[in-house]
């Protein structure tokens, strides 16, 4: 299989022999932080361009067909639209805490981003609590969230922002026991750990019944965080105009715009890794030339594979049900997804044991 | 009883979502119903009743049947149609008669509620499937629906 780690490996060496130690981890931060960014604008256009085909197909139409051969620049014309609109300027709002948060929710989207393990060996932070890591930093969005409810002075803002507080706290909650319920299986927080143990099989079928609940759980609550779907509340184009981002504009509203689309792309990422083996390929043991035939497939393919099926899961999710009311909303989450998951948790303990 | 109503709940409520998404999918596979316009452009079937542009039809000998009554330019309600006649002579009975000179109609303030066709009582006037009105002055919008048939005349007489 195709090994990241020879290619990395050979640009530190190279950078070591011709800088000092600093110069060449600076070099590194810069080039890491470099390819992470251009991945980011490149898959938001992905995701954007294939939100609207997989909607448009829901809908029996076409979709975007004109600017390409089968509209496939679409997205990039609507990014140079947006990057040449004008900001509006606020009248008796906030402007440092207005111009901040946009900044804050794609710095939290970034940072989970930047610890995904994208192909074998292609992982720029591997920490030991890496799975806390990615919960901690998908969770900073929700600050950049409240704070551009709030400086904007308007009660549209306002609204989105509350709802979109209680929402993602209420989530985070359903979300974090479903991951834990894989941590238990796995014994190990470290992600690159949690993708090695699925090498045989992945822990959605490692786990029988418990992690099947625990991933149906976790998308369910993901797709909640990312303000989506039947739980888009925060946004309510019918009631709260565009919620928290209502009066952004130009890029600024870009940000918000590429933060929920990657915040949907991290959550499916999060999601084949720890469910559905991640990079790993599809192994069963016994079957020794159909594991070979499976390892011929580049990693990076087998985990953008799974990503994009979880993220065709959310779509069709979405353009499936109508929206939830808050009270739904949240007597969901508290009422049933959290016992499920508290009692999935001793499920999951009992299946380990035994 | 309370657990088991409760977990029934939710297993129905998921049974129930499943019955959604599965239409949904139905959904996704059915063939699209868009209309790809400029490139369809001549293939497309309309409708028999379809309402695109007012015509009066005319025969093969560039007759048509309208009898100057103005009927139709009373029953617009914008005012789209003007009837431009003239009075003449019959040949056969001596009688005066009155003869179509012109034929106005207003593309740009027609709003093609189909009055004037309804009325007519001679069907001199029909509706036609074309419907690419665009063009760039106001001007062009006023066109004259009967031809001018002197020319021909002259010439047979000759």
């Amino acid at each position: 299989m195709l090994d990241f780690s020879n290619v990395t490996n050979w640009i530190d060496t190279t950078l070591h022999r011709y800088l000092s130690d600093g110069w060449a981890l600076a070099t590194e931060f810069v080039l890491i932080a470099l390819m992470l960014l251009i991945a980011y604008a490149i898959l938001a256009l992905v995701l954007i361009y294939m939100e609207r085909k997989v909607c448009a197909f829901f809908q029996c139409r076409i979709g975007p067909n004109r600017v390409g051969k089968w509209g496939l620049l679409q997205s990039v014309a609507d990014m140079v639209k947006i990057l040449l609109k004008e900001l509006v300027h606020i009248n008796r709002a906030d402007h440092f805490l207005f111009r901040v948060a946009s900044f804050v929710v794609i710095i939290g989207s970034i940072c989970t981003f930047g610890a995904l393990p994208f192909a074998k060996g292609l992982q720029a932070i591997d920490f030991n609590v890496g799975v806390f890591y990615l919960l901690a930093v998908s969770s900073v969005g929700v600050v950049g969230i409240l704070l551009a409810g709030w400086s904007s002075n308007s009660k549209y803002t306002m609204i989105g922002a509350m709802r979109s507080g209680a929402q993602l706290i209420s989530y985070e909650i359903s979300a974090g026991l479903s991951v834990l319920a894989v941590v238990i299986l796995a014994g190990t927080m470290q992600v690159s750990e949690i993708v090695a143990l699925q090498t045989d099989r992945w822990f959605i079928f490692q786990g029988h019944i418990p992690a099947c609940i625990a991933f149906l759980t976790y998308l369910i609550a993901g797709h909640a965080e990312t303000n989506r779907g039947p739980f888009d509340l925060p946004e309510a184009e019918s009631e709260l105009t565009a919620g928290y981002h209502t009066e952004y504009s130009g890029i600024q509203f870009g940000f918000f715009y590429l933060a929920e689309y990657m915040n949907m792309f991290i959550i499916a990422a999060i999601g084949s890794t720890l469910f559905l083996g991640g990079w790993m390929p599809l192994h069963i043991p016994g079957w020794e030339s159909f594991n070979h035939v499976m390892d011929l497939v580049p990693s990076f393919i087998w985990f953008f594979g799974k990503t994009f099926f979880c993220i065709f899961l959310a779509l069709w999710v979405r353009w499936s049900f109508p929206r939830l009311r808050i009270d739904q909303l949240l007597s969901l989450e508290w009422k049933v997804l959290m016992p499920i998951c508290l009692v999935n948790l001793v499920l999951m303990s009992l299946v380990v044991i035994f | 009883m309370k657990v088991i109503h409760y977990i029934q709940t939710i297993l129905l409520s998921i049974y129930r979502l499943t019955q959604g998404m599965y239409i949904t999918m139905l959904n996704m596979m059915r063939p699209k119903v868009t209309e790809q316009y400029p490139e369809n452009r001549g293939k497309k079937e309309y409708g028999e009743r379809f309402r695109g542009l007012l015509v009066m039809p005319h025969d093969a000998e560039n007759h048509h049947t309208c009898t100057a009554c103005g009927i139709c330019a009373l029953n617009c309600p914008n005012g789209t149609i003007r009837v431009i006649s003239r009075k003449e002579t019959d040949p056969v009975t001596g009688k005066e008669k009155k003869v179509l000179d012109k034929y106005m109609y207003d593309l740009g303030s027609c709003i093609f509620c189909g009055l004037c066709t309804g009325s007519c009582p001679q069907e001199a006037i029909t509706w036609t499937n074309q419907f690419e009105h665009a063009v760039f002055t106001r001007e062009k919008l006023e066109m004259q629906l009967n031809k001018e048939i002197k020319k021909q005349e002259v010439k047979k007489q000759e």
